[in-house]
């Protein structure tokens, strides 16, 4: 599992790296999609048969969704720490590029520990944790306005389980984009 | 209107209304039942209307053998079964290594008034060492039972009875992401559960006001943590904290009036502050970089004992509760935290790091001496019966979370499941105020 997350990572980096490591560019990287829109041409040209205009649209893609370059919204922490890796720093660095592209969108950064020691404490380490992400977003140009945080400590576990496995998929961060 | 939108949201996320759930914990002793003492229990008699409306020999055979310290007779041994002192033949009592006889009648007395009645006998001295009338409703029977449970046993060991007393837990259903957050308050022998809220958002840290009547606790049901105070009875409750970012582990203070709290507010960085839910002034006690949550008062209020990570690790520290500089009471091992005071104000015990398990420990105030007294790894939670004597604490049993208590000599264990889902993180009301 953890050769997984690795996988995903160094995939989303390729990603990013395809892009320039511009995240401004993708929506205009939409519109290479024309060339496989030879029918949508067709229709455009019926369209005119009378009616107004319509003016022209752009592709829709958000690159938050599955699929797309942001797709990995999951940052881990090793324990009782809350320092972001190298690989978590460059997937943040492209979220914090589209939120500064994009003002309209937000996030909400859920921080969340492992089951072991005590409750409370660990809703601690989810807020530092959930902190540590905000700072590099911020850094790379998201709004503090489009920023929200919420730890949630080990109530809520993306895994059930009591070994290595479970516990290191439990110590994240998830950014939630709002619609 | 949006007002009124929120409220009905709120209702249809939870409800804090008591409803009765059948008696959900189920317990059992898992050691030291070798060295109780054998009792008698003999059934009661009953002189009223119909049928009897309360098994109270059943329920106080019950409570004395939960404690672990003895071990009662069943009826179907007994060689007679008289209902006053008169009756006992002491010699039938001895043939069977009993030490102790207890006898008692249900009385009813008018339309809704009962007498409990009941003698307490040394079989070896064949004297009777206590006696009493306890008065009750019907529906005060179950309680009344329990508290001349504590009766007897504060006459047999010289330590005041937690069987009138009340347990606070949280339960868990379901698989993440879907999970149904349960707060119970059930009577100390697992009967009489009730819900106190209910919610599919996490609920945590349940705290008992020092006159047992409220319950402060977090709740995340708007989707970001806040703190409640809940009034048992009439369920009504309040909003006491709702400021960004982590509002958590509430604590009362021994007065009643001052909530000690753990806010993050917009900086993110958790530090302990006190509420005075009179005036609503907030006072901040902690200003570190550090984790600094977890806060317990002292038993005359005047010091609050709280987690910190200031020195790299989780340990224990204490700070005057008007404010000054904290010092470190643990030191033994990686990983102390979310300390409760001992009743007697002696000790704290803790969720400690021992080798890589998580278990409760004891740490002496005076001394600084750590005795670790749980086997699990995943142990936390612990929190003292108001004698002291026994601490509850949550565990795992095969991947499913339970309860389990300990008697802080060490010697006796139970372990306390229940039917459907997890428990978790008990806290142990204080003695029921008559």
């Amino acid at each position: 599992m953890f050769a997984t997350k690795q996988w995903l990572i160094i995939g989303l980096m390729a990603v990013l790296a395809g892009c320039g490591g511009s995240s401004g560019t993708m929506m205009d990287e939409g519109t290479a999609a024309d060339d496989g829109g030879a029918s949508s041409d067709d229709s455009a040209s019926l369209s005119s048969s009378g009616d107004d205009d319509l003016m022209s649209g752009g592709a829709y893609d958000d690159p938050t969704e599955a699929g797309g370059a942001l797709e990995v919204r999951v940052v881990y922490f090793d324990f009782d720490k809350a320092d972001v890796d190298e690989a978590s720093r460059a997937l943040l660095t492209g979220h914090g590029d589209y939120l500064a592209e994009n003002s309209a969108r937000e996030v909400r950064l859920e921080g969340h520990g492992d089951e072991r020691g005590s409750r409370e404490y660990n809703i601690g380490l989810g807020e530092r944790r959930a902190q540590a992400v905000r700072q590099i977003l911020l850094l790379n140009g998201a709004s503090a306005s489009q920023l929200s945080t919420v730890s949630y400590g080990e109530e809520r576990p993306a895994v059930l389980g009591s070994d290595e496995e479970a516990w290191s998929l439990n110590r994240r961060v998830e950014l939630i984009y709002n619609p | 209107m949006i007002v009124v939108k929120k409220y009905l949201l709120s209702m249809v996320l939870v409800y804090a209304v008591f409803t009765n759930v059948n008696a959900e914990l189920r317990i059992e002793i898992t050691g030291g039942v070798e060295q109780a003492v054998p009792i008698a229990i003999v059934p009661f008699g009953w002189q009223g209307d119909g049928a009897r409306p309360f098994d109270v020999s059943q329920t106080l055979s019950n409570d004395l053998a939960n404690s672990g310290r003895f071990n009662p007779l069943p009826p179907d041994e007994m060689l007679e079964r008289p209902l006053t002192g008169r009756d006992i033949d002491f010699g039938d009592w001895r043939i069977l290594g009993i030490e102790v006889v207890i006898v008692g009648q249900l009385l009813q007395t008018g339309d809704d008034e009962y007498t409990i009645q009941f003698q307490l006998f040394d079989v070896f001295r064949g004297k009777q060492l206590l006696g009493y009338r306890q008065p009750a409703t019907r529906k005060q029977l179950r309680n009344a039972t329990h508290l001349v449970a504590d009766m007897i046993y504060e006459e047999l060991t010289g330590i005041r009875g937690i069987f009138s007393t009340r347990i606070a837990y949280i339960t868990v259903e379901g698989k993440p992401p879907k999970q149904r957050f349960r707060l119970i308050v059930a009577d100390a022998d697992g009967e009489n559960a009730r819900i106190l809220v209910e919610s599919n958002e996490p609920l945590m840290s349940p705290s008992w006001s020092p006159d047992g009547r409220k319950l402060a606790y977090v709740s995340f049901e708007k989707r970001q943590s806040e703190i409640y105070v809940q009034t048992l009875r009439s369920g009504a409750r309040k909003r006491v904290s709702s400021r960004a970012g982590v509002n958590g582990s509430p604590s009362w203070s021994p007065d009643g009036r001052k909530l000690a709290l753990t806010l993050s507010k917009t900086d993110g960085n958790l530090d302990i502050y006190i509420l005075d839910l009179q005036s609503q002034v907030l006072t901040r006690l902690t200003n570190r970089g550090s984790i600094d949550t977890e806060a317990t008062w002292s038993k005359d209020g005047s010091m609050i004992y709280f987690t910190s990570d200031r020195a790299g690790q989780p340990q224990i520290y204490r700070i005057p509760a008007r404010g000054g500089k904290a010092s470190r009471v643990s030191f033994e091992g990686p990983y102390n935290a979310r300390s409760r005071l001992s009743p007697s104000a002696e000790q704290i015990a803790i969720v400690h790091n021992d080798r890589g398990n998580y278990r409760i420990g004891l740490i002496g105030l005076d001394r600084g001496y750590l005795q670790v007294l749980t086997k699990g790894s995943l142990d936390e939670s612990p929190s003292f019966a108001p004698n002291g004597e026994t601490l509850i604490y949550a565990t795992r049993d095969r991947q499913k979370g339970v309860l389990a208590t300990v008697t802080v000599d060490g010697r006796i264990h139970q372990r306390i499941s229940v039917v459907k889902g997890d428990v978790r993180e008990p806290a142990w009301s204080p003695f029921r105020r008559n």
